[in-house]
């Protein structure tokens, strides 16, 4: 079985939001960069149990990026996986991003791509959808659980109020939530490894950008907060009620 | 021409987020002079006539026999076609479980631009841009879709339902796609829960609670404000509480009109997933805790002895 888990790189959960030349541009200014959590402990983690679960696995990682992404994709590798793959261009938007994903998933043969629910930049929640698409894989989204038993899949997903399992033969396209698997810390010979482990560096499919983001804004600034003394609930029912008009 | 509006059904009853997106699409269809044509999938008759108030001017049952709680990817082939056969410019989806499956295949199969989270309507003054929620709820981008055809998922809570009182056509054909792959095994729902993404008000709680057995207090002030119950994260990794019920940059993202914080500090994790909520409140017995700083109002003090009178006070209000 050949598994390719689809890698993003994310500016750290805790950095600084901010924008340069005209709020067109995300202020990379003292950013840390870290693999997209989505990404890492669930998708990553659950492919990497897969292959200890099966040696005959083959795993690999891919990413959307231009060479900044690369000590990105070598954390990946630290924590597993055979080798890495990154398609040279800036990942501008997400059909962009699933035709160069598509196009490697078609000419590789994949049983399995591995997504993550959503990049914590982006927050799409779309690349797994498009490359399933364009391939015309089945797509499940969400999933929760994921168990293999040789071609076929047994998958817990979240649906509308609740969950359903299902079951697939491969090929299939899967994006991984929380429950998929539990995060884990790369090791010293983990962390040696990726850095012998290939690196492929493959030149973009020629293609459109379907959509463009030409400006960000920063949300209104809270007005600061009213406070109330403990005792007195009943006005900040009156505020709630009266004032805010929420309950 | 035409807007096409993706009719989410779950377990069997038509959604508050799709009377959001029918709304949305109605703003749409006046900006453009398009027909709103709503599609459904499956055994829902009885609620469809309803949406002509919202704005549908024709209602497309897609396998009226069909009974499924759930919908299936092989949808997104009976959408695209039917979009193409409409001539649909734009496809509305909510951003809901259902949308994030079929948007994007649906999309993928009609070569369209895709923006999802969308929360207010498209900017047609020069071609058709949309601002999008980013970067965990810190920020917004506003952007340009260049393909004929769109395909937009709106965000819940962000668009104002409007009720105009119109009359829809309804029609109904078969379901053109092919047979899903995936197999249906077992379907768990917790019943009666309110949708946390859809919920109006949102009680929540965390690490200062000091246990799962605490939470009796914060089920019932949720009950009296008909509210969904959400966590923090090391709530739901402790496992005193569902995973589903953790919010932040890591669970789930919200953006109901009132948010309750108890005994959250108000990490920046935890804020990404609900500082679009429209007035938060929290209440936490250290005045310094960073989530005040996000609040609209604030009690500092003991939740154990806060919470309850706060219920008490709502039953009050809500009694008088
Ligand atoms: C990559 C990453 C992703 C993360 N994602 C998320 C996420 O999605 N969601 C999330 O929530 N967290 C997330 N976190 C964790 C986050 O950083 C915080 O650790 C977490 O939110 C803290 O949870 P808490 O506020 O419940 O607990 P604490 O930080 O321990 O805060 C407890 C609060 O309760 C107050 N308190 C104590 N006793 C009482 C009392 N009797 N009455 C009133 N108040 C009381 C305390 O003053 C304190 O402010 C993430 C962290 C990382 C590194
Ligand atoms: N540039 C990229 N390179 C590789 N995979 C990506 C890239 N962008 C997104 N993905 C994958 O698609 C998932 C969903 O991303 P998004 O649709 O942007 O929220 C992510 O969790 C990744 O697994």
């Amino acid at each position: 079985m050949k598994i390719l888990v689809c890698i993003s790189k994310t500016p750290d959960t805790t950095a600084k939001i901010a924008f340069t030349d005209n709020n067109t541009k995300f202020d990379t200014n003292g950013v840390q960069w870290i693999v997209n959590p989505w990404d890492e402990w669930f998708a990553l983690v659950r492919a990497i149990e897969l292959k200890e679960a099966d040696p005959s696995v083959t795993l690999h990682l891919l990413t959307v990026g231009e060479s900044d992404a690369d000590p990105i994709i070598r954390k990946a590798l630290a924590l597993g996986g055979d080798e890495a793959i990154r398609i040279n261009a800036a990942p501008a938007e997400s059909q962009f991003v699933a035709h160069q994903i598509a196009a490697i998933v078609k000419d590789g043969n994949y049983d399995l791509v591995l997504t993550g629910k959503e990049t914590i930049d982006h927050n799409g929640s779309t690349v797994g959808g498009l490359i399933a698409g364009e391939t015309e894989m089945p797509f499940i989204s969400l999933a929760t659980k994921l168990d293999r038993q040789d071609k076929t899949l047994t998958i817990t997903r979240e649906i509308e109020g609740g969950q359903e399992v299902c079951e697939v033969e491969l090929p299939v396209v899967v994006s991984a939530q929380k429950g998929m698997a539990e995060a884990r810390i790369p090791n010293m010979r983990g962390i040696m490894a990726a850095r012998t482990k290939p690196l492929k560096v493959v030149e973009p499919i020629p293609t459109n950008t379907y959509t463009e983001t030409i400006q960000f804004e920063l949300p209104a600034p809270k007005s600061g907060v009213k406070l109330i003394a403990a005792d007195q609930v009943e006005e900040l029912v009156r505020l709630l009620h009266e004032e805010a008009k929420v309950i | 021409m035409s807007i096409l509006v993706y009719i989410d059904i779950a377990n069997g009853k038509i959604k508050k987020s799709t009377h959001e997106v029918i709304s949305y699409g109605a703003d749409l269809a006046a900006a453009t002079g398009d027909q709103l044509i709503g599609v459904a999938i499956g055994n829902c008759q009885d609620q469809l006539e309803e949406l002509g108030t919202f704005g549908l001017q024709e209602v497309i049952q897609l396998g009226k026999e069909i009974v499924r709680n759930t919908p299936q990817e092989t949808d997104a082939w009976a959408l695209a076609t039917l979009a193409t056969e409409k001539k649909a410019h734009t496809l509305l989806f909510s951003h809901s479980l259902g949308g994030k499956l079929l948007a994007p295949l649906t999309a993928a199969r009609l070569k369209a631009g895709i923006v999802s989270g969308v929360i207010s309507q498209p900017d047609l003054s020069n071609g058709f841009s949309v601002k999008r929620s980013v970067f965990s709820g810190k920020a917004f981008a506003k952007i340009a879709i260049k393909t004929e055809v769109r395909v937009l998922t709106i965000n819940p809570n962000s668009y104002p339902v409007k009720q105009t009182g119109g009359v829809a056509k309804l029609t109904s054909a078969a379901l053109v796609a092919p047979p899903t792959r995936v197999r249906s095994k077992n379907i768990e729902s917790a019943a009666g829960a309110l949708s946390l993404t859809e919920a109006g008000i949102v009680v929540s709680a965390g690490r200062g609670l000091k246990g799962p057995e605490n939470w009796g207090m914060v089920e019932e002030l949720a009950g009296e404000l008909n509210a969904a119950l959400a966590c923090s994260r090391p709530v739901a990794d402790a496992h005193w509480r569902p995973h589903h019920e953790h919010v932040g940059q890591t669970g789930v993202a919200i953006a109901p009109n009132l948010y309750v914080a108890i005994g959250i500090s108000g990490a920046i994790q935890h804020l990404a997933g609900v500082n679009r909520s429209k007035v938060i409140v929290v209440i936490n017995k250290d005045p310094e805790a960073p989530f005040f700083k996000a609040a609209d109002y604030g009690i500092v003090g003991d939740a154990f002895e806060v919470v309850p009178q706060l219920t008490a006070a709502i039953k009050k209000v809500k009694a008088s």
